[in-house]
């Protein structure tokens, strides 16, 4: 084992973030498509049926994700990493970790606001477990929408330090992710 | 000190005359909610959808002699739009139909009342509903009148009329059976 496969992230954590990666783009895409359909488009059903499930999907990988984050600490800092970097890192990783969250409690909380289970892909349903508060539907909505138009900001940021290290510091940063 | 006296006077006078002259004046019992607001459209023009809007208030005058002196008012908190789906609930209450936070409130204010005998009558008026207003006319039939077994008077009515979406600046396509709303009032009065 030599030195490089080492500071990479674990095969798991590698997996399980270009996992999340795929399914935050296309969840934010299908959300946004979704909501431009014409009320007689054969998606208009369909699309929010699966922006629905593969969103409690991405909850199940958070999940995961989130336990593994805590149980195997992530690969140390290249030394080449300034500290102003590494706090920028620290803080857009921890935006992104909870702009997700967000994302997923609100949508949640939208689906089930009328007290009806979500049908993950007409296969099971997931429980109504709270009631949060009036008029749910609308300030979840509101905290979701924002949320992801936010979190995309944040997706930005990361791609960019991502791309930063990998073609103007021509470090390892990027590589230890794939 | 006389100006004062002939104020009080003549608002005592006002008082006097308009409960003497303008028929009985009845608030809609919104408190123990005897009252509903009601809408449906054709979905589809397989089936209805229904809805209602749960928070509204309002008020009519009744004159029993002479119809035509009654009036009405309503007051409808759009937000309160109910149809049972959450989501479609968020929808309708957004800028693709009742932009809500723009338009919070829907109004109806009678112009002119028209018997047409056996306790029903056509009631013309202005209705303002996503910031326009245009006169409508509703079908009233009265339910029933008696006193309440808690000292008051109450009076009941129903009513519906049908609107075009188009006249009230919503163009969302709902396809070609569904451009038309069904409103169906259920109100009862209590005697003021």
């Amino acid at each position: 084992m030599n030195i490089e496969t080492i500071s990479k992230w674990s095969l798991s954590s590698r997996v399980l973030h270009w996992l999340s990666a795929f399914f935050i783009f296309g969840l934010f895409i299908l959300g946004v498509w979704m909501r431009t359909l014409d009320y007689y488009n054969p998606w208009y059903q369909q699309a929010p049926d699966l922006h629905k499930s593969f969103g409690i999907l991405l909850i199940s990988i958070m999940i995961v994700r989130l336990v593994l984050r805590f149980f195997t600490p992530p690969p140390p800092h290249l030394d080449t990493h300034k500290p102003w970097e590494i706090n920028i890192a620290k803080v857009v990783h921890w935006a992104l970790y909870l702009g997700v969250i967000l994302i997923l409690i609100t949508g949640y909380l939208i689906a089930t606001s009328e007290n009806r289970p979500i049908e993950v892909f007409e296969t099971f349903n997931i429980p109504v477990l709270i009631q949060a508060f009036d008029e749910q539907e609308d300030i979840a909505g509101f905290i979701h929408e924002w949320a992801a138009y936010t979190l995309m900001a944040f997706v930005g940021l990361h791609m960019a330090g991502a791309l930063k290290h990998h073609f103007i510091d021509k470090d390892k940063t990027l590589k230890r992710m794939l | 000190m006389k100006i004062k006296l002939r104020t009080a006077l003549a608002a005592i006078a006002l008082t006097l005359s308009s409960s003497l002259w303008a028929g009985e004046q009845y608030k809609i019992d919104t408190k123990g909610m005897h009252a509903a607001i009601e809408f449906k459209i054709k979905h589809l023009g397989i089936s209805w959808l229904k809805g209602n809007f749960n928070d509204f208030s309002g008020e009519f005058n009744f004159d029993e002699k002479n119809p035509a002196a009654s009036n009405v008012s309503v007051s409808i908190n759009t937000a309160s739009l109910d149809s049972n789906h959450g989501e479609r609930d968020k929808h309708l209450r957004g800028d693709d139909f009742l932009d809500v936070k723009t338009f919070p409130k829907a109004i109806f204010k009678s112009t002119k009342v028209v018997s047409t005998g056996n306790g029903e009558a056509k009631i013309h008026g202005d209705l303002t509903l996503h910031g326009v207003t245009r006169n409508i006319v509703i079908d009233a039939k009265q339910i029933g009148a008696g006193n309440d077994p808690w000292g008051g008077f109450r009076r009941g009515f129903e009513g519906s009329t049908t609107i075009s979406l188009h006249d009230f600046n919503i163009n969302f396509n709902l396809g070609p059976a569904s451009k038309e709303v069904i409103l169906n009032l259920y109100v009862e009065g209590i005697r003021k």
